[in-house]
């Protein structure tokens, strides 16, 4: 029997755990009473992928600043922090 | 941004480890840049990012012996980075987190009734590889840039940097519940913005 309030709860609850699921983090148990509602709810489908191209998306993103170019003394200053690590090593016999 | 995979990531870190000529000058480009934008989005000041990126790089060159696991190279360096953001917020105005509640981020009804409609844009025609255009990529950023501070670290280290869920929770020194509980969080209100820009613009 169709009740529309116990639908409404499902959607609730796997609302809170999309991103686990997208991300394969959920016992084999929850992701198939997921994909179940999935199967029936077209809205919380639509949702799914919406999700998904939102965290595809995130992981194509590069920021458009870049930093200035790296300054000479900057740049010594990282090389001497690289030599004396280095040298600590060949010191302490690795 | 460049090619990054944790195996190349990796292999550089045994490269710069062992002394091999061009390691330094190639792991300086790898990682300065990635540094700088992702301290960039936490700390947002251009100047403040810079700093964070060469006190980043220095320390991770004193300490580099201290490396144990070359593959645990990316998530060593982020959380160095995200000690260098925290103490530059201390040093600046300092404003409390906001938490997002999920039932803020639920899509809404698009009626009163308990037809199972959300308002949700199409988002179909959203190209999937395609470099992303730039009115999109800036809706993108300003999403990201306007979550608050503790969920867009999460959403920073684990859809951007890639991350795993128990090395972003190392690097937090949080639970890997908390974790998971901000990255929904933040997804869902980047999703939001993105949803609505989509619904105004179209693709």
């Amino acid at each position: 029997m169709s009740d529309p309030m116990r639908h409404f709860r499902s959607c609730h609850e796997i609302f809170a755990e999309l991103s686990a699921y997208l991300d394969g983090e959920l016992p084999e148990e929850a992701c198939r009473e997921i994909e179940e509602h999935l199967h029936g709810c077209s809205p919380c489908e639509a949702f799914l992928v919406s999700l998904r191209k939102t965290v595809e998306l995130c992981r194509r993103y590069a920021p458009g600043a870049l930093p200035g170019p790296l300054r000479e003394e900057a740049r010594h200053a990282l090389w001497r922090a690289y030599e004396q690590m280095l040298a600590r090593r060949r010191n302490s016999g690795l | 941004m460049a090619a990054r995979s944790r195996e190349a990531e990796t292999e550089l870190a045994r490269e710069l480890i062992h002394g091999t000529p061009g390691a330094f000058e190639r792991f300086v480009e790898a990682f300065r840049t990635r540094l700088f934008q992702y301290s960039l989005m936490v700390c947002g000041q251009r100047e403040d990012a810079e700093e964070v990126a060469q006190e980043t790089l220095l320390k991770v060159f004193e300490n580099f012996d201290q490396l144990r696991e070359p593959e645990r190279i990316r998530p060593w360096i982020f959380r160095i980075a995200r000690n260098a953001c925290l103490m530059k917020r201390r040093k600046s105005a300092f404003a409390p987190a906001r938490e997002l509640s999920l039932e803020e981020l639920m899509p809404v009804r698009d009626d009163g009734s308990a037809e199972r409609r959300f308002e949700i844009a199409d988002w179909s025609a959203l190209p999937e590889q395609k470099v992303l255009q730039s009115e999109l990529r800036q809706v993108l950023e300003e999403a990201i840039g306007e979550l608050p501070d503790i969920y867009k670290t999460v959403l920073l280290l684990r859809d951007v940097e890639e991350l795993s869920t128990q090395e972003t929770a190392e690097i937090l020194d949080v639970s890997e519940d908390v974790v998971k509980t901000r990255l929904h969080r933040a997804r869902l209100a980047v999703r939001r913005k993105l949803d609505e820009y989509l619904r105004t613009h179209g693709n």
